[in-house]
């Protein structure tokens, strides 16, 4: 039963590591970058939760209706005054520029919020759970963010299959000029498709800082994880994200359970027996080169 | 749609050379030449995917050299490209409706190109990476009109298809015009070409080498025009 237990908490934490991987996955299949700035964007989605939180003292699950707005707004800009402009040179500028940002943005919270860690306190949600045997119990936090993290990956699924804007991402992720001698704006479906990213990277952030503490240098965990999913989970493909997700929180929580230092290790062991058997990921999208 | 003096680089190589040009409202051009005449070039600059600053370009009495290539959409010049580049990973039906993007008010819908074009019906849900090339051809164009163009500029549709199937294309064409749009259609197959346009441009390196009505051109002086001998 412990085993069971270990499975189970495994799975809950995958959709908070599919929903650090959505927005890399996202823009990954849509423009083909990498965006290194991530996990760090991540991270300032969940010091802008907090600096919300201490000013008005709210929940800071209500602090995502300014998080997810601020950041997709963030996401556009950035995309439409800075990451357009580099698209033209291969695929090396884009990962420099977003390097860049990523510095720069981790040096700032250092800046502003020091080295100490922080943490978001949703109050009771965050210690009741659901007893299911003596053995076995699911708490209601990581419940609701798994259910969370489906919700926004389903929308998301549908917005992309369903809308006229999905089809017109699509479109331009299939054919850049193509998609512009159908009357679509290139640089405004990229710049959306960015802060539809980060604002999924907002809703993870604000989780994660309920869910853990963090400091202004784990920006980098964070994009690792982001990366192990959306590779186990294939390129490009937003369900693949979400098993990858889960595949990356079981491996690790059973590597946890054997010892508590392999936590991390088992998820990048895993990570990389994916790499050498199924380079593409076990979900790849269709067209997506490896 | 005017081209007056137009000038376009690739980088140090000059593709076209003072070409001038007119299409008139509801004529069928079309534009022959060797593989390289800069052809596509000309179809590319005008649609927009190339840059073109200055006043070289204008149409309907406007210069449209500063716009990019989907605000040109919004006008109605429209460009089917050479190589068809359907999206594959969309289907038949959701490649026409991108088309249909803009929302440029006319006659196109869907159900419009499935009567002209009956197969694209039966394939409708299929993706459309899973087309032979004629039928991806076929939805090429069927995208194109679904943003009913004023303008639409068709480049080398013939290529690589069966005869048969060039046939049923270009059959489709005189029913394009009857709806109100204008036709540029760049070909190698001069016979095709011809045979549908009111007017013809030849191009040889980067420069207009003849113009004419199609009835007015002699073999021979097509073939000087060509090939340049």
């Amino acid at each position: 039963m412990a085993w069971l237990n270990t499975i189970v908490q495994g799975v809950l934490l995958g959709g908070l590591y599919a929903l650090f991987a959505t927005g890399l996955s996202l823009v990954f299949g849509v423009m083909r970058v990498v965006n290194l700035a991530h996990g760090v964007l991540t991270l300032l989605a969940a010091y802008l939760a907090l600096v919300i939180v201490d000013l008005t003292d709210v929940n800071p699950f209500l602090a995502l209706l300014v998080v997810i707005p601020v950041m997709f707004g963030l996401g556009y800009v950035a995309q439409r005054l800075l990451i357009n402009l580099t698209l033209a040179g291969g695929v090396l500028p884009p990962l420099l520029v977003t390097f860049g940002i990523a510095v720069i943005i981790e040096n700032t919270l250092l800046e502003v919020f020091s080295a100490d860690s922080q943490g978001l306190n949703a109050g009771r949600i965050e210690t009741v759970s659901i007893t299911i045997t003596d053995r076995l119990a699911i708490g209601w936090f990581p419940l609701g963010l798994f259910v969370a993290a489906v919700v926004v990956l389903g929308g998301l699924q549908l917005f992309v299959d369903r809308t006229r804007f999905g089809r017109a991402l699509r479109a331009t992720s299939d054919d850049r000029e193509a998609a512009q001698l159908m009357a679509i704006n290139d640089r405004h479906i990229y710049a959306v498709a960015m802060g539809i990213a980060l604002a999924v990277a907002g809703i993870a952030g604000v989780f994660t800082g309920v869910r853990t503490t963090f400091g202004p240098l784990d920006g980098a965990i964070l994009l690792i994880f982001a990366f192990e999913a959306v590779i186990i989970g294939g390129l490009g493909s937003l369900w693949g994200t979400l098993i990858g997700g889960i595949i990356l929180g079981v491996a690790q929580s059973i590597g946890a359970q054997l010892s508590p230092g392999w936590f991390q290790l088992a998820g990048h062991l895993v990570f990389l027996a994916v790499l050498v058997i199924r380079p593409t990921g076990l979900f790849p999208r269709e067209g997506v080169a490896a | 749609m005017e081209v007056d003096a137009l000038d376009q680089h690739y980088r140090d190589f000059q593709a076209l050379f003072g070409v001038s040009l007119h299409v008139a409202e509801g004529e069928i051009v079309a534009i022959i030449g060797a593989n390289g005449a800069g052809k596509s070039t000309l179809l590319k600059t005008v649609a927009g995917v190339l840059r073109s600053p200055g006043p070289s370009v204008r149409f309907e009495g406007s210069t449209i050299g500063e716009l990019r290539a989907y605000r040109r959409v919004d006008l109605g010049i429209v460009l089917t490209p050479e190589g068809r580049r359907v999206f594959p990973s969309l289907t038949v039906r959701e490649n026409l409706e991108v088309g249909g993007y803009c929302r440029r008010p006319g006659s196109w819908s869907i159900e419009r190109i499935f009567s002209v074009f009956p197969l694209l019906q039966r394939l409708a849900d299929r993706s459309a990476a899973a087309l032979s090339g004629g039928e991806q051809q076929a939805l090429a164009i069927g995208r194109s009109l679904m943003a009913n163009p004023r303008l639409l500029m068709m480049d080398e549709i013939s290529l690589g298809l069966a005869p048969a199937v060039v046939k049923q294309l270009y059959g489709a064409i005189p029913g394009i015009r009857d709806e109100g749009t204008t036709l540029v259609i760049v070909e190698q197959d001069v016979t095709q070409a011809l045979r549908v346009a009111d007017r013809a441009y030849c191009f040889l390196e980067g420069r207009v080498s003849l113009q004419g009505e199609p009835s007015q051109l002699t073999r021979d002086d097509i073939r000087a025009a060509y090939f340049g001998i």
